[in-house]
């Protein structure tokens, strides 16, 4: 069945009624898209050239801003940072300083929120386009199973390239990081990579790799679900791709808080 | 060429539908609808924009669901029906959409390529290079297989739409409006693509539109559909042979009197 005949609407009611219904019904309908995601991924076909494909192209739209955002991401960090260490002639600390910021939190969260933005909106918009030109329906009539084609794949592309594109910003940041402490404290490479990498523990690096796989997921999911059932008309590609956004953001901060909760009482 | 003379044997109803109704919200669109379609006929159904023509084959293709009434399709109801049951139907079934519908970023190779590949797995390369160029060779574009629907005509995205169902050899096809926003020589060229599709596949169709002469060049049979009912149904000429003010405007519209 098509999208627009399988989710449910409420369109009575009053103002508050109608909001509150609709949003235990939004609610309920991404947890069935969820669970139909499930349900298909791991049955065949599998479609491996699409999501190679889909990988790729998450990486290459994300790749230049990711770069250029984590290296000054590091850089500003060392920077701001600076003074306050010096205040009580610690700067000797700023590489731990950096790669604790790096690697527990900036990493994951920077690639998340650029990849919300960039890769989201682009996935919002496709399938909302190809929602409203009828292309998923002509996928569904001619047997063709769209939803492991169109969304299983990009969820997972997501889901698999952001713990690596974290991981390339981690490094990217720490090398903008490492530029100011050696323009500022002259410290070599090896010195900042010892001292960035001795308060570091094997469960920070679980939890970014833990971290970035959950972001990844749910921008795969917001993106997919908000292009798939897009409304009708032109005016519906772009509320798609908007909301793609918007709720992938504000899930991926919310995201952030409940992971380093969990993540601090494991330490 | 002529519209098709295929004899039709009033057997069993490949598709059979009784007291279908379909509602948007309140709009009531379809309101106990009742239409059989028979082996090789081509039937046409006319009605006014916003009459639930669309939404009629939508259902039968299953994009839809009934809110009440029977749909039988290949002696299956598509009310209740597996996902796996509804799959082998629709691979029987061709959808021409309006606006084609084409992958806008595939070729038109792969646009072929794409529904062949996926119910048909056990083909050689060779055997699906073979299936796209006959789909594009009956359809006239067979120049145009390397293209992207971007460098395609309104025509030509039509036709190409047309072959691409052609390619799982459909038993059924069912036209969404195949004239919409065609000049008049192509709408010829369509109408006779879709008798020369009958006759070449040995299919029925269902045949939505609004134009008058693609209902006479393709039509074995017209049922004409009035505030959510089919009101008459018949040939030609019995359905507009009337003195029904909702159904005269219609013709003289078409044929500017």
């Amino acid at each position: 069945m098509s999208a627009s005949d399988s989710t449910i609407t409420v369109k009575s009611g009053s103002s508050f009624k109608k909001w509150l219904a609709n949003s235990f019904i939004a609610i309920y309908n991404v947890y069935k898209f969820i669970a139909r995601f499930f349900k298909e991924v791991f049955f065949p076909p599998y479609e491996f050239k699409e999501v190679i494909k889909q990988c790729f192209d998450v990486g290459v739209r994300s790749f230049t801003l990711i770069t250029v955002t984590g290296f000054i991401v590091g850089v500003i960090f060392t920077k701001q940072s600076r003074p306050s260490l010096a205040e009580f002639g610690a700067t000797s600390w700023l590489p731990s300083l950096v790669s604790i910021a790096i690697l527990r939190a900036l990493a994951s969260l920077v690639t998340a929120l650029i990849a919300a933005g960039k890769v989201g909106s682009s996935i919002g918009a496709e399938l909302g386009s190809m929602r409203v030109t009828e292309q998923i329906d002509a996928m569904e009539v001619s047997g063709t199973k769209p939803f492991k084609y169109l969304v299983c794949t990009r969820i997972i592309a997501t889901t698999i390239t952001l713990p690596l594109l974290a991981t390339y910003t981690a490094f990217v940041a720490l090398l903008g990081g490492y530029l100011n402490v050696a323009q500022g404290e002259g410290t070599s490479f090896t010195t900042f990579m010892q001292n960035a990498f001795e308060p570091i523990t094997f469960i920070d690096f679980w939890a970014t790799l833990v971290k970035s796989l959950i972001f990844g997921f749910t921008i795969g999911v917001v993106g997919c679900y908000q292009g798939y059932n897009s409304s009708r008309g032109t005016e519906g590609v772009g509320k798609a791709a908007n909301a793609a956004v918007v709720t992938a953001m504000f899930l991926v901060f919310i995201e952030e808080v409940i992971i380093v909760q969990i993540f601090s009482w494991l330490r | 060429m002529d519209k098709a003379k295929t004899t039709v044997a009033h057997q069993n109803a490949i598709i059979s539908i009784k007291g279908l109704k379909k509602s948007f919200d309140d709009n009531e669109v379809l309101r106990g609808i009742d239409l059989d379609l028979y082996p090789g006929e081509n039937l046409v159904v006319l009605g006014r924009s916003g009459t639930g023509k669309s939404v009629l084959i939508k259902i039968i293709s299953g994009l839809l669901r009934p809110d009440e009434g029977e749909v039988k399709v290949f002696g299956k109801d598509m009310t209740c029906i597996t996902e796996d049951e509804l799959q082998e139907i629709r691979i029987r079934i061709g959808f021409s959409f309006q606006n084609s519908a084409l992958y806008d970023s595939m070729t038109v190779r792969k646009n072929l390529e794409f529904p062949l590949v996926r119910n048909k797995k056990k083909l050689s390369r060779k055997e699906v290079d073979t299936a796209v160029e006959t789909a594009l060779d009956a359809v006239g574009l067979l120049k145009a297989i390397n293209q992207m629907p971007s460098e395609l005509s309104g025509g030509q995205r039509k036709r190409i739409g047309i072959a691409r169902t052609l390619i799982l050899n459909p038993e059924v096809m069912l036209y969404d409006e195949p004239t919409a926003g065609l000049d008049p020589i192509t709408s010829i060229e369509i109408n006779n693509l879709i008798n020369e599709v009958q006759e070449r596949y040995k299919t029925s169709s269902i045949i939505i539109t609004h134009d008058l002469t693609c209902a006479k060049m393709t039509g074995n049979r017209i049922a004409m559909l009035l505030d959510g009912k089919f009101e008459r149904q018949g040939s030609f000429e019995e359905v507009f042979n009337t003195d029904d003010e909702r159904v005269k405007p219609f013709y003289d519209y078409n044929f500017i009197k």
